[in-house]
């Protein structure tokens, strides 16, 4: 397990080799990387900043993927998340998580990612074209991603 | 007591963090708010409405009902955007 918070760029494929070197157990890898997209238009965008809450930071990204690693048998997880000033196209997140086998993986990547989103203290900044800087509003549809995950574990038949 | 400000709450209060005095008989986040609330008009805006914002206390999410005391971390901040 691992939690990374930084300003700097990461390199995907150095991070992911690392992940899994050196252990044979790990029969499949799944890994997410955001981005930061530009769609044009109205909101086209000049820039984003990333502000985080360093402490409460990486304390809900450990957190997060302890309960990852207790819903899901991983071989290992990953987590990096970077905050400061990025540009459209730059990387903001990787999420990896690799298992014996692919289902673990492919469900605790997407569930650690939907987590992420609404319990990790970031917050995003966009420097539009047209409109100056606004701040991002919380999606609904990223709460009940993440609430998908809860009713899940409730509904689970031990 | 420390309290954080983040994101819109940071621009609109003006500071990013504060060292407060506790007055007795505010025990929990709901009294704290409300508290701040009295300050001045960009604190009393910008804490206008509960739901829009998230309160931690000691980098634990915190409901409005949960405990606060003098020796805490008090964050205040808009939902999370992340990811």
């Amino acid at each position: 397990m691992a939690v990374k918070v930084q300003s700097e760029n990461f390199d995907v494929g150095a991070e992911l080799s690392a992940l899994t070197t050196g252990n044979m157990a790990i029969g499949g890898m799944t890994s997410f990387v955001g981005l930061v997209r530009d769609l044009g238009g109205e909101d086209a965008l000049k820039a984003m900043t990333l502000e985080h809450y360093p402490g409460m930071t990486e304390k809900m990204l450990r957190e997060i993927e302890v309960e990852a690693n207790d819903r899901w048998p991983l071989e290992a997880s990953l987590i990096v998340h970077r905050y400061g000033r990025l540009e459209p196209g730059d990387q903001i997140v990787l999420v990896a998580t690799a298992s014996a086998h692919r289902q673990a993986a492919f469900d605790s990547c997407a569930f650690l990612i939907d987590w992420l989103k609404t319990k990790a203290p970031f917050w995003k900044l966009e420097d539009t074209r047209e409109e100056g800087t606004r701040w991002v509003e919380a999606k609904a549809a990223d709460a009940r991603a993440a609430e998908r995950w809860e009713r899940l574990d409730k509904g689970a038949v031990e | 007591m420390r309290i954080l400000y983040f994101a819109w709450l940071r621009q609109k209060t003006g500071i990013d963090s504060d060292e407060v005095e506790l007055p007795s008989g505010i025990t929990d986040v709901a009294g704290l708010i409300e508290w701040l609330k009295e300050r001045n008009d960009n604190f009393a805006e910008a804490l206008s409405d509960f739901k829009s914002i998230r309160v931690a206390v000691n980098q634990d999410f915190a409901e409005p009902d949960a405990p606060v005391a003098q020796g805490d971390e008090v964050a205040i901040f808009p939902p999370m955007t992340g990811g």
